[in-house]
């Protein structure tokens, strides 16, 4: 078992370091790299020189590779351009987080990243627990009631749910229970960022304020997954294993719930797992739509504003994230399963 | 001796005084897989429904550019903006006066186009590479594998957005099929494409795997068949099934991605509509109750993606039973 | 003789897409305490339906029973409500054991927890006890270092070792009747012949009576009393098990024996086999299904169902012709 863990762990680092040479060659040719790199857009030539000499950019373009990897505070670079190098420099390396400084507000991008990431954690953790919780139980119940009107039903209405965008999701929800329910004179709920300014960021106010964008992400998600765990339940109980469990007389709970189920979850663990980027790009349209203040929105701002570092950063987190959520999806897999576990 | 039940398709035996030939005892009369699969499709109901509402929607689009001129359906006029629905304006008007029905039309034109020619780009790129690896295997598949990977790693529309806005710029208007329209249009085609393919890929590199290692690929290679030969007359039409139903969803996919970054602002630029672009800054209108904005397009734009689904469920259970259906 | 077992015209069917599926279409037999009944026929003639139709763990939407009865210990187990089933007859006083023991396993659930369950549900032992149980059992049935065993998973046995486990499971409730279906037939040779001892010895230790379904004629031979031959969802022929060997006296178990290799036979003579093919399940039975493969067929096989009748001492044939005398009944 743990010969599996690390063995995935090592496959897991050559696939990070060839992400972050593509996240480099992009970052390389998308817009000017010394405005980039050096966090301000600058016209003088001299400035331009230094910074050129400053950032590595006149070095070979393998050397600024290892540069932007690992930082170059650890050599001397030759800032006044008489050859000899003896400067020591300042970046870390994206390795030790240094992304650069945002074009937009000069701050370093990890710390602008890592404000915004709480937030959309929050969101994205409990509309995990919400789409776990609620697929299990549709998908079970529908499965004990194949064919039934209620499974008819609900696989109609998961075929819907998954085929609605987004976008349509949060607006019919912001419009039914926000505009509409002010204007019927009920309790409603709110559209906007994640607390009320006036209130300020207490527990309440952040629960109150998450409920309509967690149903909107856990929305598409959940009607797919639970039709997931419909046809993983429905195979299991199709196994000869329930054949033999019926015929020792066991009791119904019994056989769907451990019997079934244990096997069932299986695959569903694998499909909850690799849903995590997909909960990600949801979380974009989201965040914009609710104005709350996580990392998608900041996504999607710095994107439409060029800002290169802050950019990468997002893109290399949500690389890490997905590779070690499979990873730890895998694992998980392999603990709950005995045929491998044990072997 | 008696019949028994149903007639066999060969009478001639009825009068039985010895052990009879097993021909007889067929029943089921013999048909080809497509007939078979056509079969299974029709079983399936929710599959027949979603042709019949793709088909209505594609005839609104086209049928509708008969009703509606081009023109008509970009005519602002400020002082008719934001009219809820009524006789005039069925689908109400937007925040600059332009009809919505005419938009939501020539909208669907352009993400019906999106969609399609995202899908041919996804799956020409996508088998081409998947075919290669799958049956050449070697350091060629390691290196495309690694690099298709890690494609997939980064959820498909934070690269979109990225190469929206890199690539977006400049592009001039196209002229295509009688249309003007912006050639973001192009753009957003070319990196739905080049963002799906992984998808399509992986798949048809594992139907290579697994047909590859069939007695009867040995026995084509055995009668001298070419590698080309082998390719594409033996492993490619029996992974048909599984491409087809990739292909189907993969309109759907490029429907809804387009709908998306267009509607975060870097999708294809106005003034060409799409059902996408349509609900750009819509939700800034939700507190005066404006659902006209964005409720016809929205509503559009899932029945397409509602009726593709159905169409591609069906498909997988007509094509290939055996699958699960999820 | 105690018969514990009566099965009178037991018609099961199932409802397809391509049509009614006539699987089972009248059986009627008996079982005694302590006997060992051998169920012989083809694949697809209906014995594994038969025995699973008794149990009723048939899926009922496909699966309709459509008449016939089934009396055990005085109730009709056809028509007993379910939970009765689950609670008092599956398990306790009929078991099960299945052909495929790795499928026919919980892969991931340990071969302790799917032993003491049995024991739990019907017999209320709490856990200790109900490991002490299954370690005997363990033990019964030949497996070594139970305790530490009782922890396995199946997929850490080899295959005669599972089904070994599977019987052990099957008898933990000291059930009445034991019905086998084709538990040797996805096993190596050598490894079925360790099986069918081990249900030797073991039924000579608990007295209970076993329904042997199988296809192989050669296992019959060594473990049942009586035989019934099946085919195409009627029993054909029923007799003691030296009187089906010896004088079979329906023209397809006449057939079946005829198409035995034999070490004795002149090895330039073709084997024998059966000409034609087995009916379709989906056609309603009309006559006799075995007339159009049938060497002494007369007019009346095709218009008649032929019922078992006897034919002498514990032996009924269903069938119009004597294959003997050529005589008709």
């Amino acid at each position: 078992m743990t010969r599996y863990i690390v063995r995935r762990l090592l496959q897991a680092i050559p696939l990070m370091f060839f992400i972050s040479l593509v996240l480099f060659v992009m970052m390389r040719n998308m817009g000017d790299p010394l405005a980039t790199m050096g966090g301000r857009t600058m016209t003088r030539s001299e400035d331009r020189a230094r910074l050129t000499r400053q950032l590595g950019l006149d070095k070979p373009i393998i050397v600024q590779y290892v540069y932007w990897l690992i930082g170059n505070d650890w050599t001397k670079i030759d800032m006044d351009g008489n050859g000899v190098a003896e400067t020591p420099g300042t970046r870390k390396g994206i390795l030790r987080g240094d992304f650069g400084l945002s074009l937009v507000n000069r701050k370093s991008a990890m710390q602008v990243i890592m404000e915004r990431l709480p937030n959309t954690l929050i969101l994205m953790l409990t509309a995990e627990v919400v789409i776990i919780t609620g697929s299990l139980l549709i998908g079970i119940y529908a499965a004990l009631r194949q064919y039934s009107f209620t499974d008819n039903l609900v696989t109609t209405l998961s075929f819907i749910g998954y085929s609605m965008p987004i976008f349509f999701v949060a607006l019919g929800l912001m419009y039914i229970f926000s505009v509409n329910f002010k204007a019927w004179g009920l309790p409603y709920l709110p559209t906007v960022g994640m607390f009320d300014p006036q209130i300020g960021k207490t527990f309440w106010q952040t629960v109150w304020h998450m409920i309509l964008p967690v149903i909107t992400i856990a929305l598409t998600s959940f009607a797919a997954n639970s039709r997931y765990v419909r046809s993983t339940m429905l195979e299991a109980l199709s196994q000869d294993y329930i054949r033999t469990a019926r015929s020792k007389g066991l009791p119904r709970r019994s056989i769907v719930f451990v019997h079934a189920l244990k096997n069932a979850s299986l695959p569903i663990i694998t499909v909850v797992g690799l849903d995590l980027p997909f909960l990600l790009g949801g979380a974009i349209v989201t965040e914009r739509i609710f104005a709350w203040p996580g990392m998608g929105r900041l996504f999607l701002d710095h994107v439409s504003r060029g800002d290169t570092p802050v950019v990468m950063g997002i893109l290399m987190l949500i690389a890490i994230s997905v590779i070690a959520f499979q990873i730890i999806t895998d694992i998980v897999y392999a603990w709950l399963d005995p045929r491998i576990r044990y072997n | 001796m008696a019949k028994r039940g149903i007639p066999d398709p060969q009478p001639a035996l009825s009068k039985i005084e010895g052990p009879v030939s097993a021909l007889d005892e067929l029943e089921t009369p013999i048909l080809t897989l497509s007939q078979l699969a056509w079969r299974r499709f029709r079983r399936h109901k929710m599959a027949v429904a979603g042709v019949i509402i793709l088909i209505l929607l594609v005839a609104y689009c086209i049928g509708g550019a008969f009703i509606f001129s081009e023109s008509y359906a970009n005519h602002t006029d400020t002082s008719l903006r934001l009219q809820p629905p009524a006789a005039e304006h069925p689908f109400g008007t937007d925040t600059t006066g332009r009809d919505i029905l005419a938009r939501t039309i020539y909208g669907g034109q352009i993400s019906l186009l999106i969609g399609l020619t995202a899908m041919i780009l996804e799956i020409t790129v996508g088998v081409l590479i998947g075919a290669v690896t799958g049956f050449f295997g070697g350091w060629l598949d390691n290196i495309l594998m690694r690099f298709t990977e890690a494609v997939l790693i980064v959820p498909q529309i934070f690269l979109l957005l990225v190469m929206a806005k890199f690539f977006g710029g400049n592009v001039p208007n196209i002229v295509f099929l009688g249309r003007e329209f912006s050639g973001s249009v192009i753009v957003i085609v070319f990196i739905i494409g080049l963002t799906a393919w992984p998808y399509t890929a992986r798949i048809v590199r594992a139907q290579f795997l697994s047909i590859k290692e069939n007695e009867f690929i040995l026995a084509a290679r055995a009668t001298g068949t070419s590698t080309w030969g082998i390719i594409f007359r033996h492993i490619l039409p029996n992974s048909i099934a599984p491409i087809v139903v990739a292909a189907t969803l993969g309109v759907a996919n490029a429907i809804t991605l387009e709908a998306y970054i267009s509607f975060l602002g870097l999708g294809v630029r106005p003034p060409t509509a799409t059902w996408g672009n349509m609900l750009e800054g819509a939700y800034n209108y939700i507190d005066q109750g404006v659902y006209w904005l964005w409720l016809f397009p929205g509503l559009l734009i899932l029945f397409i993606v509602l009726s593709i689904n159905f169409v591609g469920d069906g498909l997988r259970d007509a094509l290939d039973p055996r699958s699960r259906a999820v | 003789m105690t018969k514990i077992l009566e099965v009178n015209d037991l018609m099961t069917r199932f409802h397809t897409t391509e049509g009614m599926v006539y699987a089972v279409n009248g059986i009627s037999f008996h079982l005694d305490e302590g006997e060992t009944l051998a169920v012989v026929g083809e694949s697809g003639c209906g014995k594994s339906v038969t025995m699973m139709s008794i149990l009723r763990l048939l899926p009922m939407p496909p699966a309709q029973i459509a008449g016939g009865t089934a009396i055990y210990l005085g109730q009709d187990l056809l028509k007993i409500p379910d939970h009765e089933m689950e609670h008092n007859i599956r398990g306790k006083e009929i078991a099960m054991i299945f052909q495929d023991p790795m499928t026919s396993l919980n892969p991931v659930l340990t071969i302790g927890k799917q032993i003491t369950e049995s024991l739990r549900t019907h017999m209320f032992m709490d856990q200790a006890a109900a490991e002490r149980r299954a370690v005997e059992l363990l033990e019964m049935v030949g497996l070594s270092d139970a305790r530490q065993r009782l922890k396995a998973y199946p997929h850490q046995f080899s295959g005669g070792m599972r089904q070994r486990v599977m019987i052990a499971m099957a008898l933990a409730c000291n059930p009445s009747i034991l019905i086998a279906d084709e538990p040797t037939t996805a096993l190596d040779v050598t490894i079925q012949a360790q099986i069918v001892e081990l249900v030797i010895r073991l039924r000579e230790q608990i007295h209970m009576a076993i329904i042997w379904i199988t296809h192989n004629l050669g296992v019959v031979a060594g473990l049942a009393d009586r035989v019934n031959v099946m085919y195409a969802g009627y029993i054909v022929e029923e007799a003691n098990v030296e009187d089906i060997y010896e004088d079979p006296s329906h023209p397809y178990t006449n057939a079946l024996l005829a198409a035995l290799p034999r070490v004795d036979r002149r090895r330039d003579r073709r084997l024998k086999s059966i000409a034609g093919a087995p009916p379709s399940l989906l056609v309603e039975p009309h006559g006799c299904p075995f007339a159009p493969r049938c060497e002494y067929v007369v007019k009346r096989c095709g218009m008649e169902t032929p019922r078992l009748t006897p034919v002498g001492r514990d032996h009924a044939i269903a069938c119009w012709v004597d294959i003997k005398t050529g005589a008709q009944r």
